[in-house]
């Protein structure tokens, strides 16, 4: 689905993300590391959003050789801190997802319209659909947001921190709608930060640090405790629930 | 208070047309209205036909046209800039109208013929358009789009000062000051034919980029990611509201306050989302404005007002009234 070979970004004259090849198809994929280690800034490459150097191949092809309506269809990207600079309704909101699938002067189609629906039914806003975007609670507008990406319902879905701001219950309510998402057959990548949740819900994690790729597997192989350490900077528990790792940071 | 957009279309075009029917029975003349509206079908007197063809059918028409443009161009530039201040006069392009137009005044360019001033104000809109395409091209944000707009209707300010100050008399002065604030009076048909076709480009082409301003609504990035070629929505859409805007502006002089408020006004009866905005905000443009050019002819003053006190007069109360009122701003 994504190969990375060799990807660099520089932004000004800073390398942020150095030498990183990969390759990504199939299943939730969580990006972790550090703030600043260039999680978001490999997603915002691997959308297409930032020139690269190496290549960042969707499909063999260069993403920023698709043509953009194209590529809208083909990756979904929800943006880390959206921000939505008019109060819609979140059916509105979520109606955006399908502007890739419309075509020019064309009214959304059946098929619109139900993408829509299934996005409000997954992220359970259906009641809320009517509300105002400004007049939702942080989880709700998380989910809204969520909606938003889900509804272009393309094969790839890239999420940047799309658990931040919600309760632990909303929590593993939408990493279960993102391993639903790659039960489907889609391809999932998620920037994360907490640990246990990275480990417990995702099939593979890529450990990213000041740029580099430093880790890059199955979870339990990925976060063991000297890299934790080394990574982060802090020691860990690291034990298990349920037959799941469960890793609890403790001191620096 | 409908949602339906289909409704509230009608319902400002039937404002905008009622508007029109009513500034077409008003004038020095008194006509009335049914010697009016037969003239306008082909079907009244030599008299009736001869003043509404010649004066009230343009002035008509060029109020409903520049309204609209006014109103269209401030709401697809608040979508585009995500920013509810934005008016037609934030790039600067109305004001480097207004200096083209007083530069055709204070050379005397302006008594070659009644369009010199016209093309002129066009051509300022034109020139003050290639230094914001310029930094335009440098960078993504709104913000330094904004920043640059204001600079360049600094510059453009200073010289309509300038030419204020160097004025060889003081009719001239007044000449320039007259035209700046705005009116339709004594407008033909050529004027109209002039008017038209940028108003044309630039609604057109601002009701085509109106999927890339609701996808504008997730940001710079949210749009790129939905499949929106930002580059050249922004080259589109400065292009068509200069054209257009400054099509507006040659023919009426600076009108203040339509572009901004407008859209503001016709807001809260819509989803929100900056595409279900632009046609209500150009029909509610031409209804105010040619609500406003009617008022000018009636109000029993020596002098006519001019036009861009009125809109200002007649929008600032319902603006702060919708203000106080509304729980959001926009």
């Amino acid at each position: 689905m994504v190969r990375l070979d060799q990807v660099a970004v520089t932004l000004g004259a800073r390398w942020v993300i150095k030498d990183i090849s990969a390759d990504l198809g199939g299943g939730v994929i969580g990006l972790i590391g550090p703030n600043g280690a260039g999680k978001s800034t490999l997603v915002r490459a691997i959308a297409g959003l930032i020139p690269s150097a190496g290549a960042v191949l969707v499909d063999g092809a260069p993403v920023t050789a698709l043509p953009l309506r194209r590529r809208a269809r083909r990756i979904a990207y929800l943006p880390q801190g959206q921000s939505v600079h008019w109060p819609l309704t979140v059916e509105r909101l979520v109606a955006l997802g399908r502007l890739p699938h419309l075509a020019p002067f064309a009214r959304p189609a059946e098929g619109d319209k139900q993408a829509i629906e299934r996005a409000l039914a997954r992220t359970d806003l259906l009641g809320l659909r009517d509300r105002a975007i400004d007049e939702l609670s942080g989880g709700e507008r998380a989910r809204a947001l969520l909606a938003r990406a889900l509804a272009v319902e393309a094969p790839l879905l890239l999420a940047d921190e799309p658990l931040a701001a919600l309760d632990p219950a909303h929590q593993i309510e939408v990493m279960a709608l993102l391993r639903e998402e790659a039960t489907r057959g889609a391809t999932v990548i998620a920037v994360l930060h907490d640990l246990t949740i990275a480990a417990r819900w995702c099939d593979r994690l890529l450990l990213i640090d000041d740029g580099r790729l430093v880790a890059d597997g199955d979870p339990r192989d990925v976060l063991t405790a000297d890299r934790i350490g080394s990574v982060y900077g802090v020691s860990a528990f690291i034990g298990e629930a349920d037959g799941q790792p469960l890793i609890v940071p403790l001191a620096h | 208070m409908t949602k339906s957009p289909v409704r509230l279309d009608l319902a400002l075009a039937l404002l905008a047309l009622l508007c029109a029917a009513v500034s077409l029975g008003i004038g020095p003349a008194h006509l009335g209205w049914a010697r009016a509206l037969a003239a306008v079908a082909g079907r009244g007197d030599a008299i009736a036909t001869t003043i509404v063809w010649q004066l009230r059918l343009p002035r008509a028409l060029l109020a409903l046209l520049v309204g609209a443009m006014l109103g269209a161009a401030g709401a697809a530039l608040q979508g585009y800039l995500r920013n509810p201040l934005a008016d037609p006069g934030v790039l600067g392009t109305s004001s480097t109208a207004a200096l083209g137009a007083v530069l055709a005044l204070y050379y005397g360019f302006a008594a070659i013929s009644p369009l010199t001033l016209p093309l002129f104000a066009i051509l300022g809109a034109i020139a003050g358009l290639v230094p914001l395409l310029l930094l335009a091209a440098r960078s993504e944000g709104p913000l330094a789009l904004i920043l640059a707009g204001i600079a360049i209707a600094t510059a453009a300010g200073a010289g309509i000062s300038l030419a204020l100050n160097l004025a060889p008399n003081p009719f001239a002065a007044v000449e320039i000051m007259t035209w700046l604030m705005g009116s339709l009076a004594d407008r033909s048909f050529l004027h109209v034919w002039l008017a038209l076709p940028c108003i044309a480009i630039g609604l057109g082409v601002i009701l085509l980029e109106s999927r890339a301003l609701d996808a504008l609504t997730l940001g710079e990035d949210g749009a790129t990611a939905l499949g929106v070629n930002l580059k050249r929505t922004r080259t589109l859409l400065l292009v068509a509201t200069a054209i257009g805007v400054g099509g507006a502006v040659a023919v009426s002089g600076a009108i203040g306050f339509v572009g901004l408020v407008v859209p503001h006004l016709v807001r809260p009866f819509t989803d929100r989302r900056p595409s279900s905005l632009l046609l209500p905000a150009a029909l509610g443009g031409a209804a105010l404005l040619t609500a406003a050019d009617t008022l000018v002819r009636t109000v029993p003053t020596l002098e006519e007002p001019r036009l861009g006190v009125v809109t200002a007069l007649i929008g600032v109360p319902i603006f702060l009234h919708q203000l106080v009122r509304a729980r959001r701003q926009w």
